[in-house]
């Protein structure tokens, strides 16, 4: 297990070394430099200013640079934020970015693996068939154009909930943001569940259970619910990856101050290393999860171990 | 093909047809304003049929555009990750080997990565123009296209036809092009059918948050976004968008499903 968990270490580091030079590489490949402007500055301004932000320097050589700065968790400077280095942005907003992805993931988790296995047990009957469209179009349809389209209903003409993020407080505020970010979640683990629940179902040792005279309920619970979580467990890191993307499109339409929200006013004003940051930061996070998901995989089926 | 796949394919061709035809019978352009009539709603007078915006422009104009542009990101965005993926998956299959491993690896790498942010990245870094947009859009999508095509030449490379070929003297290039090509059109168009949703999603995303399409060219992301602003005002600046995007995404997505059947079961007669 130990000799398992190393590999998976050491496979996940150059993933993660083409991943931040992939990005880097995308920033500085680009036509004009982050201090050109309308105004133009003399040469030797501009010089200077290159310098110091070692700009006049050869591309690995800033590469390394790059790297050596960011083993020590430092990002460099924010461009259109005086003041604040994209490590301490990314420490303010994170915690709550935080916050609302992992109540959606268990919410999603939840849902999404007791409504598989409800379609899975009552396959093709109408229970199933509610299932499966409502996760057709959950997978479908983006979260930019559910959010709004349950914000009008529930928001503006019912008014039931709060539409915004600010002048509310208490529980349900959070309740349409993580809502909206898990309902994709919900449909694609639904749907794995479904799939891998029925394949379960319909394997030698789940019969030999039923033949000793396991009920129905216990079967699930102890024999076929294990094995059907794998795919749901390979799911997991893509769903950090998804709900990284839908908490940018949520924070937005409900003016919640995360890091979805750096990310994109980041990106507007052209803030190269913020946004350099930020990606990088993200990468990291979801490379670091699928490692997890690898070692647990490993864990709970012995199979993947001796591979 | 079956009867959704019927049903998909009309509303899709319906819906290019009046986007096309749309914004050249109405009498007003999509970036005229009008500022006597400003959120005007959804009204035949005048041929504001879904209403006018906060700047007076038509909607109906507007929205078609929007479509246009929809469906052409998924046709260009899709070719371009055609191109790569099949590329990249026939070499990987076909040389096989090291070469092979390497290739899938590094897709299996980008495969794990939140690639909108990278897109976004080169949004940040470049100018952005639709050429750039669409191709970067091709760009990310391939990954999948790669995979089924290293899988289906890996058994076609094994094939007696190729060996055949082989022992003939044919050259790698010729055999590739000749007789291990035209056996993946199908799955090909497979997975275009299942890469266009994508595509359209990853466009509306970036419109969406103000990075894809500029003012006062539009798309359906674009539209929803404006939509979002107005939306206690003139909700129909929402709901019309939203439920055309809504419904374009789900018929490519049963388009493909469909697709995908019907390829599936002629491969298993």
């Amino acid at each position: 297990m130990l000799r398992y968990t190393l590999l998976r270490i050491a496979g996940a580091i150059p993933t993660l070394l083409i991943v931040i030079a992939l990005a880097f590489l995308m920033v500085h490949a680009a036509p004009g430099g982050p201090f050109d402007d309308e105004r133009v500055l003399p040469a030797d301004v501009e010089a200077n200013i290159a310098k110091a932000y070692h700009l006049d320097e050869p591309l690995p050589q800033q590469f390394v640079r790059y790297l050596g700065k960011l083993l020590q968790g430092d990002l460099g400077p924010s461009y259109r934020y005086r003041d604040y280095t994209v490590a301490e942005l990314i420490g303010a907003a994170f915690p709550l970015s935080l916050k609302l992805g992992a109540m959606a993931m268990g919410l999603a988790l939840v849902l999404g693996v007791a409504a598989g296995t409800a379609a899975a047990l009552n396959r093709n009957t109408a229970l199933d068939r509610v299932v499966m469209a409502f996760a057709m179009t959950g997978i479908s349809i983006p979260v930019f154009v559910i959010a709004p389209l349950l914000v009008l209903l529930l928001a503006v003409k019912l008014q039931w909930l709060p539409a915004g993020w600010s002048g509310t407080s208490g529980a349900t505020r959070y309740l349409l943001p993580v809502v909206t970010l898990a309902l994709p979640q919900i449909a694609y683990i639904a749907r794995l569940t479904r799939a891998s629940m029925i394949d379960v179902l319909g394997q030698d040792f789940i019969r030999t259970a039923r033949a000793q005279g396991l009920g129905g309920a216990t079967v699930i619970r102890l024999h076929a619910l294990k094995p059907a979580m794998l795919p749901v467990l390979s799911y997991l890191g893509p769903a950090v990856a998804a709900i990284l993307t839908g908490s940018v499109v949520v924070e937005e339409i409900f003016g919640i101050p995360g890091l979805g929200q750096f990310f994109v006013r980041g990106a507007l004003n052209r803030d190269y290393t913020l946004v350099l940051g930020i990606v990088v930061f993200y990468a990291t996070l979801v490379v670091a999860f699928n490692l997890v998901v690898d070692v647990l995989y490993g864990v709970i089926d012995p199979r993947v171990r001796y591979r | 093909m079956n009867r959704t796949v019927r049903v998909c394919g009309g509303i899709l061709l319906v819906l290019a047809a009046v986007a096309i035809a749309g914004p050249w019978l109405s009498p007003h352009g999509y970036a005229d304003t009008n500022f006597d009539r400003l959120l005007l709603a959804p009204t035949f007078a005048d041929q504001h049929f879904f209403g006018t915006d906060d700047l007076g422009r038509d909607l109906f104009v507007r929205t078609m555009l929007g479509i246009r542009v929809t469906l052409l990101v998924a046709i260009v965005a899709s070719f371009v990750s055609l191109v790569i993926g099949v590329a990249w998956g026939a070499v990987a299959g076909f040389v096989g080997g090291r070469v092979d491993a390497m290739m899938m690896r590094l897709v299996d790498t980008l495969y794990a990565l939140p690639f909108i942010f990278f897109v976004i990245l080169l949004m940040v870094a470049f100018e952005r123009n639709f050429l750039l947009i669409f191709i970067a859009i091709g760009a990310v999508n391939w990954l999948d296209m790669a995979r089924i095509v290293r899988g289906q030449t890996l058994s076609l490379r094994e094939r007696e036809f190729v060996a055949a070929a082989r022992l003939l003297g044919v050259s790698t290039p010729r055999i590739v092009l000749r007789h291990i090509a035209p056996n993946l059109i199908g799955i090909v168009i497979v997975y275009v059918t299942l890469t266009i949703p994508q595509a359209i999603l990853v466009e509306s995303f970036l419109s969406f948050l103000g990075l894809g399409i500029q003012e006062p060219e539009t798309s359906l992301g674009s539209l929803v976004d404006a939509g979002v602003n107005q939306m206690e005002a003139a909700s129909w600046m929402l709901l019309i968008p939203a439920i055309l995007l809504a419904l374009i995404l789900l018929c490519f997505n049963f388009l493909g499903d469909g697709v995908r059947d019907f390829f599936d079961a002629r491969q298993s007669r």
